[in-house]
């Protein structure tokens, strides 16, 4: 194997870029969800739970299409973002990372409400009985102590991410330096003559970033899982 | 200094509690289930009762009828969990500061060397909770409270989750924070031995209910009192004086208030103020003064309340002196010797029942 074309480099760099911006832009929110789930109890909360969760049981193309529908130029949502803030989602790499993101969402939210549901709630009322007020015992209570599954969460959705094709295709389609991710590249050269090798060499690259981020998660988790547990990593 | 009056339903569980103290040392005592962790969870702010008044120290923490609800993190209640509760993501020094940091500089008294030194934990400071024992997590959680300087200490169960040899471990410290730290601690617990050697007075649950509030001496004699105060366990407190030692035979000779007991194995100085428990069932009665005994504490008194005559038991108060002590006696004895208050008897104990066990520092 020689050294990667621009052209593969081009699709790693985006495929990377869009699954983290992914993983970043929905990490605060999925924590918001997970708490609601997992602490919170209102009317209609199977429903939302259901809704959260729907990525996960539909077709990625039925999502990618309704992203279209409402994040598109002339969707209510996607049109809206437009004429307020001159904001274009569909067909940019944006897009992508919001479909990365959507179909990410529901692994991270069970990954984090897990993790909510075994902490002790007592050791948070310890904290309350000495000065910190909701904020801070968040911040330095549970936030900490739900650690590893904010680790596991975030890796569920990269991988989720990195794999990501038909939501993608749908809503964003393959262009080039601007949507076309790993996956998305590989089909491309699956559909050209002569594009095998282009397309094995690509999915080489695929598993290395995948076990990478594996590996790497695996260890983060670990350290975590040390400190939470309080024995010294 | 305390004052606390609360009524609450939760389930089928009812609540309906009130009690005032101003000593160091009180003590809720009752079996599991009588309410006692409500309670001190009221007190902390922890759960707010359907109608309820907590005052510490002449600051109004909870008053329902007048709509007063101070915040468990504004209350400054330090709390002493039955199972620790230490930060496990944290070392034993954030553990310890964690409330410190809340606490506004003005009203911080409590100072980190001091608090460590009291509770000899410096060796630990660097360290996380779960390289921790059982007694050493109960000091950090017992300093953890303290440094967020505190208006008044809740101590539930701090022994429950503890072996023996621990138990009196965590016992010398909280007497040392008692004698040292001079702040007010509501001590949870259904071990009379805790009792006696912490608190000065307690408050009797039993069913959601404060049954009973007083000097400690005062309730344990009570007779009314025997089916809360526990069946094997029951029996008088009072307080005395170290007195002498005889070290050739290792018996401390103590004096209070009628006369003078003899017991084994303590290690009090002479003039130290020590309180003793003596259990009903280690009592026995004579009508007349035995000669050729082995028991060595003869106390002259007479007898001032015979207790219910139901079943084979009967527990009978002699006074002797200005104090009382239980004797628990067959009903067959009682009636044999024709037991009845007034009649003048010798109250029999044996020094060997009466060892480090049933002595506390007053």
């Amino acid at each position: 194997m020689t050294m990667l074309t621009p052209d593969e480099w081009e699709a790693i760099r985006l495929s990377l870029q869009v699954s983290l911006w992914g993983v970043a832009a929905s990490l605060p929110l999925a924590v918001a969800v997970a708490m609601l789930l997992a602490r919170a109890r209102f009317p209609g909360k199977s429903v939302f739970d259901a809704v959260v969760h729907l990525p996960l049981v539909l077709p990625p193309v039925v999502v990618g299409y309704f992203l279209l529908l409402l994040l598109g130029r002339k969707g209510p949502i996607g049109g809206w973002l437009e004429s307020t803030f001159g904001v274009v989602v569909a067909f940019r790499w944006t897009g992508a990372a919001i479909a990365a993101a959507v179909m990410g969402f529901p692994l991270m939210v069970r990954a984090i409400r897990l993790s909510i549901e075994t902490i002790d709630a007592r050791i948070e009322s310890a904290a309350a009985t000495l000065g910190a007020n909701p904020a801070w015992v968040f911040a330095t209570v549970t936030l900490p102590l739900i650690l590893p599954g904010l680790i596991t969460g975030m890796l569920l959705s990269f991988a989720r991410s990195l794999g990501e094709f038909g939501a993608t295709i749908t809503f964003v389609s393959s262009i080039p330096g601007e949507t076309r991710t790993l996956p998305l590249a590989i089909y491309g050269y699956t559909q050209v003559p002569g594009g095998d090798l282009q397309a094995l060499r690509l999915s080489i690259i695929a598993v290395v970033l995948s076990l990478g981020a594996l590996l790497v998660s695996e260890v983060m988790v670990r350290r975590a899982t040390a400190r939470v547990a309080g024995r010294d990593a | 200094m305390l004052e606390v009056a609360i009524r609450h339903r939760q389930g089928s569980f009812r609540l309906d509690a009130s009690f005032a103290s101003d000593v160091a040392v009180t003590a809720l005592f009752g079996k599991s289930g009588a309410g006692k962790t409500t309670v001190v969870n009221v007190i902390a702010g922890l759960i707010r009762p359907d109608e309820g008044r907590v005052v510490v120290n002449g600051q109004v923490l909870l008053d329902t009828a007048r709509r007063v609800w101070v915040p468990a993190r504004q209350r400054r209640v330090g709390y002493v969990f039955q199972e620790g509760r230490l930060f496990p993501h944290l070392t034993v020094r954030q553990n310890l500061l964690y409330g410190r940091f809340f606490t506004p500089a003005a009203d911080r008294y409590a100072v980190l060397d001091q608090v460590v030194g009291l509770l000899d934990i410096a060796p630990l400071l660097e360290r996380r909770p779960a390289a921790l024992s059982g007694g050493e997590k109960q000091r950090v959680a017992i300093g953890r409270a303290l440094l967020a300087s505190p208006r008044i200490l809740l101590l539930d169960e701090p022994l429950a989750s503890l072996d023996p040899g621990r138990k009196s471990e965590i016992l010398f410290y909280v007497e040392r924070l008692r004698d040292e730290m001079r702040i007010p601690m509501v001590y949870v617990t259904h071990e009379i031995e805790e009792i006696v050697r912490l608190a000065e007075r307690m408050v009797l649950m039993s069913d959601g209910r404060s049954v009973a509030c007083g000097p400690v001496p005062e309730i344990m004699a009570r007779l009314d009192l025997k089916p809360m105060t526990g069946r094997f366990e029951g029996g008088a407190v009072l307080d005395a004086v170290v007195a002498a030692h005889d070290l050739d035979y290792g018996i401390t000779t103590l004096a209070f208030d009628g006369g003078e007991l003899q017991c084994t194995g303590v290690d009090a100085l002479p003039g130290e103020r020590v309180r003793v428990r003596i259990r009903a069932r280690d009592v026995a009665i004579s009508l007349e003064r035995p000669t050729g005994i082995s028991m060595r504490n003869v106390l002259a008194g007479r007898i001032a309340e015979v207790g219910a005559q139901r079943g084979p038991e009967v527990d009978v108060r002699i006074e002797i002196g200005r104090v009382s002590l239980l004797a628990r006696l067959t009903r067959r004895s009682v009636d044999d010797l024709g037991l009845a208050a007034g009649r003048p008897a010798y109250a029999l104990v044996k020094s060997v029942a009466l060892d480090h066990r049933s002595v506390g520092y007053a």
